[in-house]
C-alpha cells in the first residue's frame, strides 16, 4: 500500500555555512560544500523522491511532496 | 395499433439523430471510444423509444404506462453515476486532473442528453400522430437544434478578459504580475520555465464572474483543458512543470501557468477562451440585494 507522504518535508539539502539555521525534526538533513553540490544534490534527491524542491533563500533548500 | 406504426418509428428515429448530433466527439475526447459510442446509442435508443410510445400508450388508455418514464428516469440516473465513476476512478492517475468538478460536469451532461432525446421522440411521435409525418419531420428538425442550443454552455472567453503576461521570478518566487505561483528551488529549473513558460491572467467581467473562476474546481477545468489542447511539460515526479492557476486576493484575478509542448502564445489564450464554464462553479451573487451592494 502506498504510504501518503503529501505535505511532509521529505529532506533538506544546507550550505555548510547555513548549517545552524535548520534543527534536527524527522527529515534527513544533506549538508553541501558549495551552492553547486547543493543544487545537484537538491536535483537528485528531486528525481528520486518525486518531490518539488523549494528554495527558502537562505542557504536551505526543502524537498517537499505535493 | 398498427396505425401509431409511423408515430412511433419517427420518434425513435428522431430521437436517435438527435443523440447522434449531441454525442459530440469534442477536445475533451469522451467518449472517444468506440464502446463509449455504443453505449450511449444505445441508451439514446432506449429513451428514443420510451419517448415516442407514451402517447399512443395514452391514447390507448394504458395510464400505467407512465411508471415507465420513471423507469427511465431511474435509469439515467445510473448513466450518470456510471459516467462519474469511471472518470473518477481515471482521474486518480491523472497527471493534470480534470478536478471533480468538471467530472461531475459531464455525468450530468451525460443524464441530461437523454432526457432532451425523449423529449424529442416525445414531440416527433405526438406530431406525427395528431397531424402527418410531415410535421413530424419538421418538429424533429426543431427539436435537434433546441437540443444543440441547451447542450452549448457557455465559454470561459464570453465571461473573461484574457491577458498574456510573462512570467518572471523574485528570487526562488514564481510570479505571474503580482501574483505568486510557486517557489521553484533548482536554478536550472528556473532557467527552463523563463525560456518556456507562458502565463496570462484571467481578468473577470464583473462579480459573478469573479465568483465562478474562484471556484477551485472551474480552475483545475482550466488547467486540464489547456494542457490537453496545448500539450504540457508536467512528468511524473517533476511538479516544477506543473500548470497552476492562482488568484490575487485583492482583485479577484486568476494568474494561469503552464510549461507547453509547444510555446505559442495565440493558442495558449484560445485554449484558455474555449474552456467551458462548469455549472457546479456558477455563482450568481449579483441577483441578490446584498452581492450588488458588496459590489461597488
Amino acid at each position: 500500500m502506498d504510504i501518503e507522504q503529501k505535505g511532509k518535508i521529505l529532506a533538506i539539502v544546507v550550505l555548510a555555512g547555513a548549517r545552524n539555521k535548520v534543527k534536527p525534526g524527522g527529515a534527513p538533513i544533506f549538508i553541501a560544500e558549495n551552492e553547486e553540490e547543493q543544487e545537484k544534490i537538491a536535483l537528485n534527491l528531486s528525481r528520486t523522491l518525486k518531490a518539488m524542491a523549494h528554495d527558502l533563500e537562505n542557504g536551505v533548500y526543502i524537498l517537499m511532496k505535493h | 395499433m398498427a396505425e401509431y406504426g409511423t408515430a412511433i418509428v419517427m420518434g425513435i428515429a428522431a430521437g436517435l439523430v438527435a443523440r447522434i448530433v449531441i454525442l459530440r466527439n469534442d477536445y475533451r475526447h469522451y467518449p472517444g471510444y468506440p464502446h463509449g459510442y455504443i453505449t450511449h446509442l444505445f441508451l439514446g435508443f432506449i429513451a428514443a423509444a420510451l419517448g415516442s410510445v407514451a402517447v399512443p400508450a395514452l391514447l390507448e388508455k394504458e395510464f400505467t404506462a407512465v411508471t415507465f418514464l420513471a423507469l427511465a428516469a431511474q435509469q439515467f440516473r445510473e448513466v450518470r453515476n456510471m459516467e462519474r465513476n469511471s472518470l473518477a476512478q481515471l482521474e486518480k492517475i491523472e497527471l493534470v486532473p480534470r478536478g471533480l468538478d468538471f467530472v461531475e460536469g459531464i455525468a450530468r451532461v451525460f443524464e441530461a442528453r437523454n432526457y432532451l432525446v425523449m423529449g424529442a421522440a416525445l414531440v416527433v411521435s405526438s406530431l406525427t400522430l395528431f397531424g402527418n409525418w410531415f410535421y413530424g419531420l419538421l418538429g424533429g428538425l426543431m427539436g435537434i437544434l433546441l437540443s444543440i442550443y441547451f447542450m452549448r454552455g457557455e465559454t470561459l472567453g464570453e465571461l473573461v478578459d484574457v491577458v498574456p503576461v510573462k512570467p518572471h521570478f523574485e528570487g526562488a518566487l514564481l510570479k505571474i504580475g503580482d501574483i505568486v505561483i510557486m517557489n521553484v528551488g533548482l536554478k536550472e529549473a528556473r532557467k527552463k520555465i523563463l525560456q518556456d513558460g507562458l502565463g496570462a491572467v484571467l481578468k473577470p467581467k464583473n462579480d459573478n464572474v469573479r465568483a465562478i473562476i474562484h471556484d477551485i474546481g472551474q480552475r483545475q477545468a482550466i488547467l486540464n483543458t489547456v494542457a490537453i489542447l496545448i500539450g504540457t511539460k508536467r512528468e511524473e515526479g517533476e511538479l516544477e512543470w506543473s500548470p497552476l492557476a492562482r488568484k490575487n486576493i485583492d482583485t479577484g484575478e486568476i494568474a494561469v501557468f503552464i510549461v507547453p509542448n509547444e510555446k505559442d502564445e495565440e493558442c495558449f489564450l484560445e485554449a484558455i477562451r474555449k474552456v467551458p464554464v462548469l455549472e457546479s462553479a456558477k455563482r450568481f451573487p449579483l441577483k441578490t440585494a446584498v452581492g450588488r451592494s458588496a459590489a461597488d
